[in-house]
């Protein structure tokens, strides 16, 4: 294909991402954007042209030693659920920019510390956004046909221009806003659309070589399998090689978390915790697929060319050998995005490295100080920017430098060496308080030199000096010192020995140094932050240590540089309103001074914040006791707090309790009104009645004797209503108020019914109403009989004051239940309307049914008949569904 | 002409007395034992006055005198309150309602007598 051609194609295809780039800057808050989908997929930013292309190259050379690479991530996903959301956690809380950051945060926010990662991240990462390139420059040399043609300077070279627009692509996206903690979320999206593009079009070629150009996978193996050295290819080698796979998936595991633009996608980019629970079953499937037909198209490739060509490009130059033009150039696009999304995230994420922890904290603060705040942020932006085509321009001259004449296998794990220095900080920083600066510092330092002793320096060395000397004999001559075989060790590949070297010499200084030395207060109360972070999460502003004086004026001016001063008043009004304070407090506590730099950090880094913030605070350095006095002063703080909120629920409760008592309180108030009004009306009845007798007799001496005898009649009838009326509200006041004792002793149920039956029967003679006693067997159990005498009684005589004269007919029934005995009252008169169920057993309630005129009852009958039952701890009601007549029925429970 | 009377109350002993001392007066005096009777005596005779007990079973004091005074034939009718309700606010509540005059239990035999006359001369 014509070079044009191929250049327009480019063209178009960044376009579309630019465009695709700018919707979903556009759409920030769009479910598009927003989704685990989008999240898995930008993490597989993991695979880049190494994946698309090298695999197959050390499939073709040496077998499946490509595989640890991606078993490592896969083994480390599961992981991520409790790791990776610690991670997001405290970088979400700390506003957290790049792993920079994060490292130097724990330890203190350590500025050398956070430059020391920048600049190993920036060796890891260089060679490895160069290898992008080579790879770019060399599949587009295959793909245009075009290998005759050597370019001589950057002018004429296309992957100079290539490395130009990825530059101009990542500064436009990446520097969005001054706030590097901010998300790109335009960035994220193409990663994603380039992650979902290249495992497509890597997948059409497997399956275009397998099933097409072969006849299966069966197919490829069988002829594969006659070749010379296919042992060798498809075993591992003894007990050697299995250390090497160890090495390698220890390394891949470290890395995926390590790696800047891991970071930056995985922790960073996260919008929502919870995608991670798809992300670590979904990302290690993405994996697999990418690995399923590498073995493959190696081995068709070889088949095909044998070894006269460069086996990591057999995806492209497969199907061009059989004319296949369109399938090559998505093989090319699909190995491109694999590029562009590996080097303009990992530009992102270096670029806000060395702006923050190298750039301003080491030499542009000052400037900052002095600035407008307006500016403050542009220069933010202009440094990032400058940086992002630095280090794009830096990888492309490495590439032309050293990159043209290494494999892009070994490029790839130079990087990953060199990154995996960061590890022992990193990880046992997070679980282990006493990690201190001094042991991350000199760890990373030592294990980084070992790696370029044992992985860099050979092949530069060789490279300048054109023998081989160093890695022959050692360094000096010195046998224990070769660099590929340190201290004897000698089965190892070249990766694997530098990484066992380097972390093990990293991770030794990082322990020794941390027990050591303790480092400040500063650096443990960070740790214990990083370490405790749950603990932490609900007063982070307050968790920090710090003794000092410092002025909210000061701290404001500080701000204002950076946010401007509107951001900058709100800010501190939010910070106000949440603790409480007064809108115009003087002195800064380390609330604030912790909350700015938080504020800050987003900006211009940990480091620089801490740096900025400390220009205008007078910090006092504190001793451990006093820290320990102040942890002390608010652990009781917290305990206080937590009493007084306990006391304070109490209060409510007893509040509640009161209110509810007092409302019970003005109800028997009203009640005892009602029942004090009803009394008097009763009592007045009687009392009119004998008073209104009185009068006519005394006036009246001419009264015949008959008419003065009935009016004498009336006022003895009145005088006993009376003295019954007030026996009955002494007993009912009495029953109520639970001065009653009852006087239980054994009796016969059945001698107390005849009994009652007895009391009432001259009344029932008068009215020749016929009483029943059914049940003639004894049965005793304790109770009192006075009390159930008058129960008896009470419901014997309204059930008389019911029944019609003659025909009136009742009957007293007892029966056994379980531990309770029932007595019935049943008459055959006029029955209880259904809607005065519920009220026969109020006091002073009088039915409209019955038949007697008034002198005969005290509305009080019922009410007390209840209170004695239940008093026994018995059960009063009236029968319901009853034919005719009504039927009261009441229990007195035995043990 | 005979004045006419008609005493409701469901206390029997105390319609005895009042009945007995109305008659010795000169009334023609009619009984009712609550509100529903009342009416339905007033539908055959009208009585220059109703002597009214408040607390009674079905239709109470309160519903009577409201029947009276909103039936036009009936309007003119004298009623008085002869009730153990003495609160204030009871007695308000009866002569707003229309009752022409609000007595009280236990009563003075001779007074209620006056009070009667009185209305009716």
């Amino acid at each position: 294909m014509n070079s044009y051609a191929v250049i327009i194609i480019i063209i178009i295809y960044l376009a579309m991402l630019f465009y695709i780039a700018f919707l979903a800057e556009k759409k920030r808050q769009s479910k598009w954007v927003n989704n685990p989908y989008v999240y898995t997929l930008s993490l597989a930013v993991y695979c880049s042209a190494w994946t698309y292309y090298g695999s197959v190259g050390i499939a073709a050379n040496s077998g499946i030693h490509f595989l640890p690479i991606y078993l490592g991530p896969v083994i480390a996903a599961p992981l991520w659920i409790v790791m990776l959301r610690k991670i997001i956690r405290i970088s979400k809380q700390h506003k957290i920019s790049s792993i920079a950051d994060f490292i130097s945060l724990r330890y203190g926010n350590n500025r050398f510390l956070g430059a020391l990662v920048t600049v190993i991240c920036l060796f890891g990462t260089l060679p490895y956004i160069s290898l992008q390139l080579k790879a770019v420059s060399e599949t587009f040399e295959i793909i245009s046909g075009d290998n005759s043609y050597v370019s001589t300077t950057v002018i004429d070279d296309s992957t100079f221009y290539i490395a130009l627009l990825l530059a101009i692509f990542a500064a436009f996206f990446g520097t969005q806003n001054t706030d590097a903690s901010e998300k790109h979320k335009g960035i994220v999206a193409t990663v994603a659309l380039e992650s979902m593009l290249k495992l497509l079009f890597f997948l059409a070629i497997g399956t275009y070589i397998t099933f097409y150009l072969f006849d299966g996978t069966s197919d490829i193996y069988e002829k594969i399998s006659v070749t010379d050295n296919f042992k060798e290819l498809t075993t591992l080698g003894k007990v050697e090689d299995g250390f090497n796979w160890f090495f390698m998936i220890g390394l891949s595991f470290m890395v995926v978390f390590l790696l800047p633009r891991q970071f930056q996608v995985a922790v960073l980019e996260n919008n929502r915790e919870k995608h991670l629970k798809k992300a670590i079953w979904l990302f290690p499937l993405y994996l697999l697929l990418f690995n399923i037909f590498v073995i493959f198209i190696a081995w068709a490739g070889k088949l095909t060319f044998g070894s006269t060509e460069n086996a990591e490009y057999y995806t492209l130059l497969l199907p061009l050998e059989h004319g296949n033009t369109f399938l090559a150039t998505l093989v090319f696009l699909g190995g491109f995005s694999a590029v562009i999304s590996m080097v303009v995230v990992s530009t992102l994420a270096l670029s806000t490295m060395v702006s923050n922890n190298l750039v301003i904290p080491y030499g542009f603060l000052d400037k900052f100080i002095k600035n407008q705040p307006e500016r403050n942020s542009k220069y933010i932006k202009t440094i990032r920017r400058v940086s992002i085509f630095t280090i794009i321009i830096a990888a492309y001259f490495f590439y032309v430098i050293f990159s043209k004449a290494l494999s892009l296998y070994s490029i790839g794990l130079i990087s990953f060496v060199i990154i995996s220095q960061l590890a022992p900080s990193f990880f046992i920083g997070l679980y282990w308080n006493r990690g201190s600066s001094k042991g991350a510092i000199i760890g990373m330092i030592v294990g980084f030199c070992v790696a370029i002793y044992t992985l860099v320096l050979p092949f530069t060395l060789e490279a300048y000096t054109g023998t081989d000397d160093f890695r022959q004999y050692g360094l000096l001559g010195i046998e224990a010192l070769k660099p590929y075989a340190l201290f004897g060790i000698d089965f190892l590949s070249p990766p694997a020995h530098a990484f066992f070297w380097s972390i093990t010499f990293n991770l030794f200084s990082y322990l020794m140094f941390s027990l050591m030395s303790k480092g400040n207060y500063r650096e443990r109360n960070y740790a214990e932050m990083y370490v405790d972070s749950k603990n932490f999460t609900n007063l982070q502003d307050s968790a920090l240590v710090w003794k000092g004086e410092a002025y909210v004026a000061d701290i404001k001016n500080v701000l204002a540089r950076f946010l401007g001063e509107k951001r900058a008043t709100r800010a501190l009004k939010i910070f106000f309103t949440k603790y409480k304070l007064s809108q115009d407090t003087q002195l800064a506590d380390a609330r604030l001074i912790n909350f700015s730099e938080k504020l800050l950090t987003g900006s211009i880094g940990s480091a620089s914040a801490k740096i900025l913030i400390a220009s205008v605070v007078k910090e006092e350095q504190i001793s451990l006791v006093e820290v320990l006095k102040i942890l002390e002063e608010s652990k009781e703080n917290i305990v206080s707090n937590k009493v007084l909120l306990e006391k304070s629920n109490e209060l409510s409760q007893l509040t509640f309790q009161l209110k509810e008592a007092n409302e019970e309180l003005i109800d028997k108030d009203k009640q005892k009104d009602e029942f004090l009004d009803t009394v008097a009306h009763e009592l007045k009845t009687p009392i009119t009645g004998i008073r209104a007798a009185a009068e006519v007799i005394l006036d009246d001496e001419e009264m015949p004797k008959e008419i003065k005898a009935q009016f004498l009649k009336n006022i003895l009838q009145d005088s006993d209503r009376l003295g019954r009326l007030i026996n009955n509200i002494l007993d009912f006041e009495k029953l109520e108020t639970g001065g009653l004792h009852l006087d239980l002793q054994p009796q016969d149920i059945q001698k107390t019914i005849g009994k009652a039956i007895a009391s009432v029967s001259q009344i029932a003679a008068k009215k020749e109403v016929l009483i029943v006693n059914n049940n003639m067997h004894p049965f005793v159990i304790n109770y009192d009989e006075d009390r159930i005498l008058q129960v008896l009684t009470n419901l014997l005589s309204n059930a008389i004051k019911f029944c019609e004269t003659k025909t009136g007919k009742i009957i007293v029934d007892y029966k056994i239940g379980n531990q309770v005995v029932e007595i019935s009252v049943a008459d055959n008169g006029k029955g209880i309307p259904e809607e005065d169920f519920i009220y026969i057993f109020d006091k002073f309630y009088q039915s409209k049914n019955q038949n007697t005129r008034k002198p005969e009852g005290s509305g009080l009958g019922l009410a007390i008949t209840k209170q004695i039952v239940e008093k026994h701890k018995g059960k009063i009601w009236a029968k319901k569904d009853i034919k005719n007549g009504a039927t009261l029925v009441f229990t007195i429970p035995f043990e | 002409m005979t004045k006419k009377i008609l005493i409701v109350d469901d206390e029997p002993n105390i319609v005895m007395s009042l009945e007995y001392t109305f008659k010795k007066q000169g009334f023609e005096v009619f009984i009712a034992r609550d509100g529903s009777e009342a009416l339905e005596i007033l539908k055959h005779h009208t009585p220059n006055v109703v002597l009214l007990d408040i607390m009674m079973p079905n239709v109470d004091g309160y519903q009577t005198l409201t029947f009276i005074k909103e039936t036009e034939s009936l309007k003119h009718i004298k009623v008085v309150f002869l009730t153990a309700k003495n609160k204030a606010s009871d007695v308000e509540k009866g002569l707003s309602l229309g009752a022409d005059k609000y007595l009280t239990k236990p009563f003075s035999v001779k007074k209620i007598v006056s009070e009667i006359q009185e209305l009716v001369t």
